[in-house]
């Protein structure tokens, strides 16, 4: 069983934190990415579940067996994990199945077997016609294959991965998120992946945990996260979300509510136990927004700027009213509107962001 | 939940070559600086300042301490003036052929303090044939004007400009690019530059330089020796020599005194320098390339025939006229064709009997020297680069004591440590050839332990932990990722310690006995039992081995980070 558990997680650099009172459980066979911008504590959190660091509070189990905690640090060498560096960290002296066949080597794994899974490690990556090279002379993405079938050769049971892709070029990025999304479905191996890219969590991830400053701000589903933010801060990282003012105008019903944006009414998305009255903070998105000449109550905004995008246009709008809002919007081609023109606006769609914020 | 298996953290692997290496540090850096400063204080175990008054109220040695500070302050100005400029040009400009120059240029450095003495009064004396053949010599029975202060001075300055070298090429390497082509593209011309940017912004490196150049002159003892003492122009290093080997050891009290106070002075400039070169901060961030290199245009060819005719002149016509005393039959013949004999180096590896095992022990203690030493620094370095930790840096500094300090400092702390028969064991160490491996091990850890440092500096610590998630252990890590990985660093650093023990004659001046002679002390007895041509023959011997052995690591100099050797470009 390889479900991890991070329990009340806190690591301290002096008396700097870096991670404060984290809880997570990712299942056995889950892929989870942890989200969140550089410096927010993903590397310090992922060296805890290596065994790398010792915890500061809290502790960390793999399925039964609690591997950090108080007075408790299984070292790295014993926890069994398969790591994915960021620098891929190749042996630079050993040649292409040398890498692959060490951790085999230390286990103590028969030769025979041990040659097999090396194969069949390499073949998985197809790179069995380098198996002779050395790391030096193997390309960015080449070198991030090895390091992943050194991993699928040792057959871990929970595969950590601290930004893999920042390293390659954009075009090698999409081969190698195929490339762990396969590894992932054909092993079923607990994944663990730290990146700041969101697009590239959204596309492997079963659940993703957006971090700041050293908290866990949401974890669920990628389509949860972009439709239904927990909070103002994730709201904003995730896709672009726009915060405008409103108040609740209704009872909420069926997931869905009526609301007052600044004299505009409109019914959005809620949560089903959002009950409270008074104002509340709405998430939306360039497309819930349209221009509608024909509405009775639209938002007035003046255009700032038309930025094309091929096909369609970015309009960058203000609010015309005291709170001097930006809004974004997508114009399709062709677009008869120019820079300083007055439009109405109205709401397709939105979500009421829940009042608590973890950060508040 | 199940409870976890517990680890205390005690008695794994790790931690054990941790806590032994921190026990073996001690003990060769830590302990004989206590047990010298324990004997000055209270010597006997009581607290006295009787050595402390008789050191203070004796004229010769405020006579030493003054000859001491003149050489080195003298010579550091000259040094500073001659190495600094070829650091400038060498590092500056468009020069042709700096790598061959700069191992030229770097030799002094490398081969012994006291062959070089020896080599230039073989072409400064009386019958020196350049200066006969120019008419310059001094007239014959006349003393060799080099056995004087100024020419201790001389020797120094040309033993130490290769320091201020690299120190101020270490400066000017890291020094922004941009900030010397923003000085050109604002319109000054390359001379302003270097006065109004280079310069200024090198203060700090030219002062570490400085002091570094200072403490190595205070405490060199073989250049006085060879040049002074015939002049009985002692400076505190030889002064401790002579009492010592003249009165033995019941006077070392008195030394650890003179010991403590020369080792005061040091200090000094260490923290000097210590300090200049935490100030070398440019608050630029960049990845330094080497600046675009000034062209000197026409005035190249002038510049580079210049530096190499003062390097020659400096370097390479003083060896040569040694090579010709080790070449003729008695002192003072002049070399031709028939008299030209090899009698002289047969003499001394077959012929002698303290020559012969001055050779023999010599390699020896090097080489086991260079082996411990290079064995602990790539552990050693293991833990400073990558545990960092308080403790650890306090180490880090007590390892470089010892070779911070003069060498005699170390020398007169190791007979105060092993003069008594050792604990347990019984026996004592003095007189054998083991305090001698003793000492080299403390006093050259640093010089293998800083390469193996840049090396890790070098190595992405991920390797190590790839290797550690696959589950291999804290020793078999070191075997078979990082031995294979830091083996280049650590065989240079190999390197640097044997021929600098190979070379040295300060610690084994004062720690040799019958059986365990050092080339040092050999041609140190030589020259002064008046047997120059055996002299000369042994420090040609020394000089082939080492630059032979300088050479040797152009085959891997590729795979070291740049500054590891000091005769690299
Ligand atoms: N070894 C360390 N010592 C001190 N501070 C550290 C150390 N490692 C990380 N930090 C600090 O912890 C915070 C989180 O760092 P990190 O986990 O590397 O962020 P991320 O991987 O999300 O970019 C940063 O502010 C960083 O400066
Ligand atoms: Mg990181």
């Amino acid at each position: 069983m390889a479900r991890l558990t991070i329990e009340a997680l806190s690591k301290y650099f002096g008396d700097q934190a870096a991670l404060k009172n984290v809880s997570m459980q990712v299942e056995d066979g889950e892929f989870v990415a942890v989200l969140g911008p550089s410096g927010c504590g993903k590397t310090t959190m992922l060296r805890l579940v290596a065994g790398f660091d010792a915890v500061s509070e809290g502790k960390i189990a793999i399925g039964d067996r609690i591997v950090s905690g108080p007075g408790t640090h299984l070292p790295p060498e014993e926890r069994r994990m398969g790591i994915v560096f960021q620098s891929y960290a190749l042996w630079p002296h050993m040649d292409v199945e040398e890498n692959v066949a060490y951790a085999l080597k230390v286990q103590k794994v028969a030769t025979v077997e041990r040659a097999a899974r090396v194969a069949r490690a390499l073949e998985t990556v197809g790179l069995t016609s380098f198996r002779n090279r050395r790391p030096a002379s193997l390309s960015g993405g080449q070198r991030q294959r090895v390091a992943l079938a050194r991993c699928l050769a040792m057959q871990p049971e929970i595969v950590l991965l601290d930004e893999p892709l920042a390293n390659l070029d954009v075009h090698l990025r999409a081969s190698m998120e195929d490339e762990f999304a396969t590894f992932h479905k054909r092993t079923g191996t607990t994944m663990f992946y730290i990146t700041h890219d969101q697009a590239e969590a959204m596309a492997l991830a079963d659940r993703i945990a957006v971090m700041d400053h050293g908290r866990i701000l949401q974890f669920a589903p990628p389509s949860q996260l972009y439709r239904e933010p927990a909070n103002e801060t994730v709201a904003r990282f995730i896709g672009a979300g726009m915060i405008l003012p409103g108040k609740l105008a209704g009872e909420p019903a069926n997931g869905r509510v009526a609301v007052d944006i600044l004299g505009h009414r409109a019914v959005i998305r809620c949560g089903p136990d959002h009950g409270a009255q008074g104002p509340v903070k709405i998430c939306v998105r360039a497309q819930d927004l349209a221009v509608d000449r024909q509405a009775s109550d639209p938002l007035s905004a003046r255009l700032r700027r038309l930025v094309y995008q091929g096909g369609h246009f970015q309009a960058d709008l203000l609010l015309e009213n005291a709170e001097n809002l930006p809004l974004a919007l997508t114009l399709p081609e062709p677009c008869e509107v120019a820079p300083g023109d007055l439009l109405p606006i109205v709401l397709r769609d939105g979500w009421v962001v829940p009042q608590t914020d973890v950060l508040a | 939940m199940m409870l976890g298996r517990v680890r205390p953290g005690l008695f794994r692997q790790d931690q054990i070559t941790l806590i032994l290496l921190v026990l073996l540090v001690l003990a060769l850096s830590v302990a004989p600086l206590v047990r010298l400063v324990g004997e000055a204080i209270a010597p006997g175990g009581t607290f006295s300042t009787a050595a402390l008054q008789r050191a203070w109220n004796s004229p010769i040695v405020w006579v030493a301490l003054r000859n001491s500070l003149e050489t080195s302050f003298g010579a550091t100005i000259l040094a500073m003036m001659f190495g600094g400029v070829v650091a400038l040009a060498v590092t500056l400009t468009d020069l042709r052929a700096r790598n061959a120059f700069v191992f030229v240029f770097v030799m002094p450095l490398i081969i012994a303090p006291q062959v070089m003495a020896l080599a230039w009064l073989q072409i400064s004396g009386p019958s020196s044939a350049l200066l006969n053949l120019l008419g310059l010599a001094p007239p014959l029975g006349t003393k060799n004007p080099l056995y004087s202060r100024e020419g201790i001075i001389l020797l120094l300055a040309v033993e130490y400009s290769p320091l201020v070298f690299l120190t101020l090429r270490a400066g000017l390497r890291a020094l922004p690019r941009e900030l010397i082509e923003a000085g050109l593209a604002s319109g000054a011309s390359k001379f302003t530059v270097v006065r109004t940017i280079i310069l200024p912004l090198m203060t700090p490196s030219l002062v570490a330089g400085m002091a570094l150049v200072f403490v190595s002159c205070l405490g060199n003892f073989g250049v006085p020796a060879f040049l002074g003492i015939p002049g009985n122009y002692l400076t505190l290093p030889t002064l401790i020599y002579q009492r010592l080997s003249g009165l033995g050891p019941g006077v070392l009290s008195e030394v650890a005194v003179l010991s403590m106070f020369i080792g005061s002075i040091a200090i000094i400039g260490i923290l000097v320098q210590d300090i200049m070169l935490r100030r070398r901060d440019f608050r630029v961030a960049t990845t330094s390339i080497a600046a675009r290199a000034f062209e000197l245009g026409r005035w190249r060819l002038p510049v580079e025939i210049t530096l190499w005719a003062v390097t020659l002149f400096v370097v390479i016509m003083p060896i040569l006229g040694l090579l010709a005393t080790a070449l003729v039959p008695a002192y003072g013949v002049p070399l031709n064709a028939k008299s030209a004999t090899s009698q002289n180096f047969a003499y001394v590896i077959f012929e002698h009997a303290a020559s012969r095992r001055a050779l023999v022990n010599s390699f020896t203690l090097s080489a086991v020297a260079a082996l411990i030493v290079t064995g602990i620094s790539v552990l050693l370095a293991y833990f400073l680069v990558w545990r960092k930790s308080a403790l650890l840096r306090w180490l880090s500094i007590a390892a470089e004591m010892p070779y911070a300090l003069p060498g005699v400092v170390l020398s007169i702390a190791c007979i105060l440590l092993f003069l008594k028969p050792l604990p347990v064991l019984g026996f004592s160490i003095y007189n054998t050839v083991w305090i001698l491996l003793i000492a080299y091990l403390a006093r050259f850890l640093v010089l293998g332990l800083r390469p193996v440092i840049s090396g890790y500096h070098q190595m992405d610590r991920a390797i190590e932990e790839a290797a550690q998630v696959a589950g291999a252990g804290f020793l078999r890590r070191l075997v078979t990722i990082i031995l294979p990985v830091v083996a280049p660093v650590a065989a240079a650093g190999a390197i640097l310690v044997f021929l600098t023990a190979f070379n040295e004659l300060t610690l084994s001046a004062l720690l040799w006995s019958s059986g365990t002679e050092t080339l040092g002390v050999v041609v140190f007895s030589f020259e002064q039992g008046g047997e120059s041509t055996a002299a000369a023959a042994v420090s040609i011997l020394t000089i082939l081995v080492t630059i032979g052995l300088a050479l040797s690591t152009l085959l891997f100099h590729h795979k070291l980070p740049q500054g590891v050797l000091p005769w690299r470009d």
